[in-house]
């Protein structure tokens, strides 16, 4: 019998397929190969990488292949790296031209405890320079386009990987998330996308943005393969002081249990402040009627639902929008032109203050400047408790209305993103239109708490996300009930996972892959 | 900052000082454009000040830790002509920087 990844759809398989394929005897270096194709034939137009090496990746499949481990675990699997990753001797960016030729000299965490799993890596993907962005437009190098539709945003910050998965151009990716950044992209691809609980995966190596919100986390097709590649980054990490020491919870057998379909005695609470009563404002009808759906889905499935009312989610954007640039401001001090990138200026006339400020000004784009700009303001004597400590003040208050929901219930639930893909050029010229994307995903993000978005359903033709969010460490129950949603939506439509609507649609870059 | 009017108020020149603490050349253009932008921007944190906050204590990281330790192991340092490979210019085994003092050489 031909072996499933000898097939065509290599490139439209779950994870748990391939494994099955790689484990029935097909070989890395076919799996590998089949996403380089459609790189190379999709890449151009859609803009989701930052650096692809084919020859680098298709040795490293090969060395696996040689090895005789395929099929085991997460070996020969290709991946793609957000560019905020640092990877040894490959290129890292970050979005941004001020580190435009860099190769570091060590890898993160996460792409290290990828690397001896056994991965591939396949690429870098395209962001929002330093992760600042809703949409990716703010990268410094392309744009990347929405495999759902060309003209719209594939979200961001963590853009490139949202749509290198939507589009079949990796089976699955790693991206960050401060304020948002891995739930809404996938949210308006069709993915799963999960930010874990604050701490509970390794900082080290990522190149930081808003450190006391920054956190990695999967980006995938389905639930279960979004908790395969958590479990495989997870982790306690003597080498980042803010993680947690604790044991990862399981979450692939969380996936599993949910997938069966029983919620009974699930205590889910609907939070009014995100698109409840009263609070729809620029939320999108379409959203809204799918998120009830869902809703009712889970009752369906023996969930017991309330609403929650949670006051200081209204201030939530205010204070994610004073706490993320000013620890940004301090954060990209670095980029001085000294030590590493850019340095503009250097001609023997100038003293170092001038060609610091030659090099950030070329350096960096229109979002990172008026970043760094709002947040020096916000830390500046005089203004910082009117400001900065406020909104640590209010980062309080929003934990505080977690712990009272989360005495009455085991989840939180809202849509992820007040829309859906908005088109590009919609609001890069207008940054509150911008930061408005977040609303939903920035209270978990501020918390610390883990949430994840998994499709609900479409609207216009377009994905909607739904957002389930639980307690500090208990990712777990983020899987189980997003697994049951799945698969709820997935037997009702009689397919394999919710991106074989995108497959079927004719014209699309993966509906005419060869 | 003496120099920074009344809060919610951000004009040219203080974006210019900004820009200037912050070590950033900006055009002229881009003060125009920052300027109505960054008030704007400012108008919505300022939303922040609606909360009442008596008695509540900041949070500076969500995961509460203090004196986080690790074993006291020595590992190697990066290589150094690893380190500056990646360096805009280097010099003797260094960083080489433009100078830091105004006076001539």
């Amino acid at each position: 019998m031909r072996s499933p990844a000898m097939s065509s759809d290599v490139t439209s398989m779950n994870v748990d397929e391939l494994q099955a394929a790689l484990a029935d005897g097909a070989t890395s270096v076919d799996v590998t190969r089949a996403y380089l194709d459609r790189i190379a034939a999709a890449d151009g137009e859609l803009g989701a990488y930052l650096h692809v090496d084919p020859e680098t990746a298709l040795a490293r499949a090969a060395e696996i292949d040689a090895a005789g481990t395929r099929g085991t675990g997460l070996t020969g699997i290709p991946v793609a790296l957000k560019d905020v990753v640092v990877t040894e001797g490959v290129p890292t960016t970050s979005g941004s031209k001020i580190l435009e030729g860099w190769k570091p000299p060590y890898d993160a965490t996460v792409a290290a405890r990828l690397k001896a799993a056994g991965t591939v890596l396949l690429g870098k993907t395209n962001m929002d320079e330093f992760a600042m962005g809703s949409s990716t437009e703010n990268s410094a190098y392309r744009v990347t386009r929405n495999p759902w539709d060309p003209e719209r945003i594939p979200g961001g910050s963590s853009g490139g990987s949202s749509a290198a998965v939507a589009g079949g151009l990796a089976p699955w990716a790693i991206g960050t998330d401060t304020g948002g950044s891995i739930r809404q992209p996938a949210a308006v691809t069709g993915l799963v996308g999960h930010k874990p609980t604050y701490g509970s995966v390794s900082r080290y190596g990522l190149i930081a943005f808003s450190s006391s919100l920054d956190q990695a986390g999967p980006m995938a097709r389905t639930v279960l393969d979004a908790a395969l590649l958590h479990e495989a980054i997870g982790g306690h990490d003597p080498l980042d002081s803010t993680s947690i020491r604790a044991p990862l919870p399981v979450l692939a057998e969380a996936a599993r249990r949910g997938a069966e379909g029983s919620l009974t005695g699930l205590r889910v609470g609907v939070v009014r402040e995100l698109g409840g009563e009263g609070h729809t404002d620029g939320y999108e009808d379409g959203v809204l009627a799918s998120f009830r759906e869902a809703v009712a889905r889970l009752e369906a499935m023996g969930a017991e639902i309330r609403e929650i009312s949670c006051p200081a989610f209204d201030l939530a954007l205010a204070a994610y929008y004073l706490i993320a640039p000013s620890e940004a401001s301090s954060n990209l001090a670095r980029f001085d032109g000294v030590r590493y990138g850019l340095r503009v200026g250097d001609d023997g006339t100038r003293d170092l203050d001038e060609v610091m400020a030659l090099t950030r000004e070329q350096g960096f784009g229109p979002e990172v400047k008026r970043r760094i700009i709002l947040g020096t303001y916000a830390l500046s004597s005089g203004y910082y408790e009117a400001y900065y400590g406020q909104a640590q003040k209010v980062r309080t208050l929003i934990s505080r209305d977690f712990s009272a929901a989360f005495e009455g219930v085991d989840v939180l639930v809202s849509p992820t993103t007040p829309t859906v893909a908005f088109p590009i050029g919609a609001r890069v010229d207008d940054p509150i239109a911008m930061y408005a994307a977040d609303l939903c995903t920035l209270p978990a993000s501020l918390a610390g708490l883990p949430a994840i978005s998994v499709p609900s359903g479409l609207s216009e033709g377009l994905p909607v996300g739904f957002q389930i969010m639980a307690p500090a460490l208990a990712d777990d129950r983020c899987y189980r009930v997003a697994a049951a949603l799945e698969a709820a939506l997935t037997d009702e439509r009689g397919d394999r996972g919710f991106l074989d609507q995108l497959a079927s649609r004719a014209g699309n870059p993966q509906g005419s892959a060869a | 900052m003496s120099t920074l009017s009344r809060k919610g108020q951000l004009s040219r020149d203080e974006v210019a000082h900004l820009a200037h603490l912050a070590r950033l050349a900006v055009t002229d253009e881009e003060l125009d454009l920052f300027a109505g932008q960054l008030a704007a921007v400012l108008d919505a944190v300022a939303q922040v000040g609606k909360a009442a906050v008596e008695d509540v204590t900041p949070t500076t990281h969500a995961v509460p830790m203090t004196n986080v330790m690790r074993e006291d192991v020595v590992r190697p340092s990066l290589p150094r002509d690893v380190v500056l490979a990646g360096a805009p210019a280097a010099e003797d085994g260094r960083f080489r920087v433009p100078r830091i003092l105004q006076e001539e050489a």
